[in-house]
């Protein structure tokens, strides 16, 4: 047998079946693998005992390798068929080769179909169970997620509902069945549209024709649904759209979240917030939001209007009675209060006893004066509490402006300021605002406020205003007077900044500056002119001597200046010795027994309490000037005589007398004939600087030395 | 929409599918007979399909066989249809006995077909997956039993690439896969293309499109382009036949009526 043959008819098999089927080989490996076919075959064909299942075998394995195509056993019957007669013998007998070929020829294809059938079957089977596992796995699947939908629908504590796009409902879960009060059944039978709340924005439902078209996939919101109940729940509503898989709504989903609990909390925290607990009326923050809406909007000629009231002596009520009565008398205070007011006014507690009420859109001032009236007779009926009739007084101010003038906090200061000012006019009563009383208070409060800074920074001094003996026409004193140089208001006089000073109480700086600079002229005019110095008189505030520093503070300056305590005059008014308080009378005794002139001020302005003049430790009295424009007219007999009266009074007590305000002539000769010891005012000079005392200081001392000249004459010619 | 890991992706063997027309195209009776329709009314407008896809199965041969030459011990084969003559691991494990492989297939048949023939195979298995998952196929199960990631990997993307869209950015998916694959590492891909024979491209992606299965044939600089990042191996990106034959008697006189390119690229 020859492997040539062989391998010269394997090579012409690979060429012929070559891309007829798909056998994982390229050429090489196919042809040496047709090789070993061929030798079998051969092998078979020349068998003694010949079996043509030689060529079965060979079609067999051809499947095996995956000659499946339909040409591959064309080309190869083809071949053999002509190739295995034409070999070289040792040959079977001649009538043999015909049979052998056809039966080996038959057999291969017989084998080849056979196993090409029963691959195909094996293969159509595998793919028809893999298409059967695929679709049971994806079923499982898809049962498993199901039931994890079905878990998960029915075990949420969220309410799921489903629905067509008709909004007819298809499903409820348990929470949403529990939330609404429906079972699921009556759920089946509402559509959405059914599930309208009264106070339901458009919006929502604009929104829900949307989702239902689909124009958009899910919209979330908190909204309001009754239950079959009746009550009301607040949800977080999101509703989304499934689509189908060709992007087609198909069916809404609603989740809802039961808020009803969050809502009442929020709701209650913000009337908490916004709520005076006692009264239940608006708080100071309501207020504050109201007053920024009313000045949000467009003001155009809108105006507001408000009322500040604080009830007198409430904290007598408080502290005598007990805060519970305290309380109840708010309570009905508030109620009251309530009942004077009608829609556009809002009542509130600002803390304490003090109330609120805004005003919206008034008509102008006389508005809010009807409204002041109507409260106070509110009022005016006695409060019953806890068996006692208690009658509430209130002060009030009110005030009331076009809302483009003003802003919140300047309302409401001018509210307060007035119901102050209504305080301070005698209770029980209005006030209504008034520009030109609040601007000068506003001016006074700006010149109290800066006073202190103003003494550091040297704006005050001091004037000096001569005390003139009566007899002999000499300086016999000077009183210290301030003045306050203003930046911008020019000179100042005390009577526009001393009662702020004592109301501030900057009055104790102030006025222990004007004694030390007080003190320093006196040591100056002791230094310079010796005994002829004049006595130096300091005006001592009320407030002053309640300072208990005020015997040391004196010392000291005194100590300061090596000056005598008898050079130095304070002067005080009647007034600060009023009240119970023994300090004062304690410290001028003090300073008296130090040998301090201590004067009596302004005696005969006001009430005179004459018994004062001996229970005081004083060394002068100061008559008030309305007794010097008493003595003007010639015909005045009585003031004439009361004049000598206290003058006698006086002189019998051991006190100097010196008339204020003397002006004229007349005045200066009716004081003389009273018997007044010194005198002051135009007519001797008003008040000046030091220099101006200087130069009368000088004068006098010339006119001493004259007169020494002329005695020593007289003397030596009298000798 | 987002694919929902809920629902396994629906079953349907009332339409053709990719994978079981190939096999009737290999000559294979793994197919149903709506791929066999389909499958003969695609032979008719272009009877030289079959020998097109013989030569994607012998380049996917060979280029397993290149990859166990360099080294590469364990294979992941996306897109690796239903098993039949020559498969991965058939090829890999008669050279190297111990090569591991992952088939990773989309259509659910072919994956279910897959686990039954790799039963009894400890080094080799199937995962249901798009090609688009990538981490989800690296972080299975399967793959972490049978995949080293410190070790290079030889990554099959044959006659794959081409059942994604531009839309779906191919490039960057094979990007995603080319950051995942430890150095060393190999990509082989096969891609139809419409420049062997653009006469056939145009009804041919046509009858695929209304078969609900479109394909996008690319240029020989498309396919270079996916393959960015990667050093391609000699020859390149050449039609199928032309990569690494066998023999010169394996190559075609007309090597480009075999109307794919293939290429393999290495990672640095
Ligand atoms: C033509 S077959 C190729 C089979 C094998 N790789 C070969 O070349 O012999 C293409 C395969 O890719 C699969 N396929 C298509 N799109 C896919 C995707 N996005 N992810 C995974 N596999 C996909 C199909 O199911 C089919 O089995």
């Amino acid at each position: 047998m020859n492997h040539a043959d062989c391998e010269v008819f394997a090579q012409r098999w690979t060429e012929a079946i070559v891309g007829t089927s798909y056998v994982a080989m390229g050429r090489r490996m196919l042809a040496r693998h047709l090789l070993e076919l061929t030798q079998q075959l051969v092998e078979g064909f020349m068998a003694a005992e010949f079996d043509p299942s030689v060529g079965r075998d060979v079609g067999v394995a051809m499947v095996e390798k995956h000659f499946t195509g339909t040409d591959t056993l064309k080309e190869t019957l083809a071949l053999i068929a002509e190739w295995l007669p034409g070999l070289p013998t040792p040959a079977p007998p001649r009538g043999d080769v015909a049979s052998r070929v056809a039966q080996l020829v038959g057999s291969l294809a017989a084998g080849y179909a056979s196993a090409l059938r029963e691959r195909s079957l094996d293969e159509q089977d595998a793919i028809y169970r893999a298409g059967l596992r695929a679709r049971r796995q994806a079923e499982q699947a898809l049962a498993a997620s199901e039931a994890k939908f079905r878990a998960m629908f029915t075990e949420a504590k969220m309410g799921i509902g489903i629905g067509d796009l008709e909004g007819n409902i298809t499903d409820a879960n348990p929470a949403l069945q529990e939330m609404f009060g429906y079972t699921r059944e009556e759920f089946t039978r509402l559509n959405v549209s059914s599930m309208v709340h009264p106070d339901d924005a458009a919006s929502v439902w604009e929104v829900y024709g949307e989702l239902v078209r689909g124009e958009r996939d899910h919209f979330r919101m908190e909204k309001r649904f009754n239950r079959r109940d009746g009550g009301e729940i607040w949800t977080d509503l999101t509703v989304s759209l499934v689509r189908d898989e060709g992007g087609a709504p198909a069916y809404q989903v609603a989740l809802l979240e039961d808020v009803s609990e969050r809502r009442r909390l929020q709701a209650k925290l913000h009337h908490q917030a916004y709520h005076d607990p006692l009264t239940a009326l608006a708080n100071r923050q309501m207020v504050t939001e109201r007053l920024d809406q009313v000045f949000a909007g467009p003001a155009s000629q809108r105006r507001v209007g408000l009322c500040f009231l604080d009830l007198d002596g409430f904290k007598v009520v408080n502290d005598s009675l007990g805060h519970d009565v305290g309380d109840q008398l708010l309570k009905t205070v508030a109620s009251r209060l309530t009942r004077c007011c009608g829609p556009g006014q809002l009542v509130a507690r600002m803390g304490g006893d003090e109330f609120l009420i805004i005003v919206e859109d008034t008509g102008g001032e006389a508005d809010m004066a009807v409204l002041a009236d109507k409260i106070l007779s509110a009022l005016a009926a006695p409060v019953r509490v806890g068996g006692h009739a208690l009658t509430v007084r209130t002060s009030i101010g009110l005030v009331e402006r076009p809302v483009a003038d003003t802003n919140p906090a300047d309302l409401i200061q001018a509210a307060d300021i007035t119901m102050y000012q209504a305080k301070a006019g005698g209770k029980g009563r209005y006030a209504m605002f008034d520009q030109h009383r609040n601007d000068s208070e506003v001016a006074d409060f700006t010149l109290s406020a800066t006073m202190v800074a103003a003494v550091a920074r040297g704006e005050f001094y001091v004037v000096y205003q001569p005390l003139v003996d009566l007899g002999q026409g000499t300086l016999r004193a000077v009183e210290a007077l301030v003045r306050w140089r203003h930046p911008t208001l020019g000179v100042l006089g005390p009577e526009r900044f001393i009662r702020l000073a004592e109301e501030s109480g900057s009055i104790v700086q102030l006025g222990h500056w004007v004694l030390a600079r007080a003190c320093e002229q006196a040591k100056a005019w002791r230094d310079a002119f010796g005994d002829a110095a004049p006595l130096v008189s300091v005006n001592l505030a009320p407030r002053q001597l309640h300072e208990p520093s005020l015997v040391a503070d004196v010392i000291q300056v005194l100590a300061d200046n090596e000056l005598d305590p008898s050079s130095l005059q304070l002067e005080l008014t009647e007034q600060s010795l009023l009240g119970d308080d023994a300090g004062p009378l304690t410290m001028l005794t003090k300073l008296h027994g130090m040998g301090v002139r201590i004067a009596l001020d302004d005696f005969g302005d006001g009430y005179w309490n004459l018994p004062d003049l001996r229970r005081l430790p004083l060394r002068e009295l100061k008559l008030a000037g309305s007794f010097a424009a008493g003595l003007q007219s010639p015909c005045n007999r009585v003031d004439q005589r009361i004049v000598r009266a206290l003058v006698d009074l006086a002189h019998a007590l051991d006190l100097t007398v010196t008339a204020e305000g003397v002006e004229t002539l007349a005045q200066c000769e009716r004081f003389q004939a009273a018997g007044c010891d010194t005198g002051q005012g135009a007519w001797f000079g008003l008040p000046g600087a030091a220099e101006q005392i200087d130069a009368l200081l000088r004068a006098a001392e010339l006119r001493d030395a004259e007169l020494r000249a002329a005695d020593q004459l007289c003397n030596r010619e009298a000798l | 929409m987002e694919r929902s890991s809920w629902a396994s992706d629906d079953v349907d063997i009332e339409h053709a599918s990719p994978a079981r027309v190939y096999d009737y195209y290999l000559g294979g009776s793994h197919n149903f007979a709506v791929d066999r329709q389909m499958a003969r009314q695609a032979m008719e407008l272009w009877p030289e399909l079959p020998l097109i896809m013989q030569a994607n199965r012998a380049f996917l041969r060979r280029s397993v066989r290149y990859l166990v030459s360099q080294g590469i011990a364990q294979f992941l084969d996306i897109g690796s249809g239903i098993p039949t003559e020559g498969n991965v691991h058939e090829v890999a494990q008669a050279v190297a006995p111990e090569a591991r492989v992952v088939y990773v297939d989309v259509d659910p048949v072919a994956a279910a077909h897959s686990r039954t023939i790799l039963a009894a195979n400890q080094h080799a298995d199937v995962v249901q997956a798009d090609l688009r998952d990538v981490t989800a196929i690296f972080d299975h199960p399967q793959a972490r039993r049978l995949l080293d990631p410190t070790q290079p990997i030889g990554v099959l993307m044959v006659a794959m690439l081409h059942f994604v869209p531009d839309e779906a950015d191919p490039a960057n998916i094979v990007g995603q896969y080319r950051k995942m694959m430890p150095p060393g590492s190999y990509l082989a891909v096969s891609h139809a293309t419409h420049e062997g024979r653009p006469d056939q491209a145009g009804s041919h992606t046509d009858l695929y499109r209304r078969a609900g299965a479109p394909l996008t044939m690319r240029s020989r600089l498309e396919v270079e382009a996916l393959l960015d990042g990667f050093d391609l191996v000699d020859p390149g990106v050449v039609f199928l036949p032309l990569w690494r034959p066998d023999s010169p008697a394996d190559v075609d006189d007309h090597p480009e009526r075999f109307t794919g390119f293939a290429a393999v690229g290495r990672c640095g």
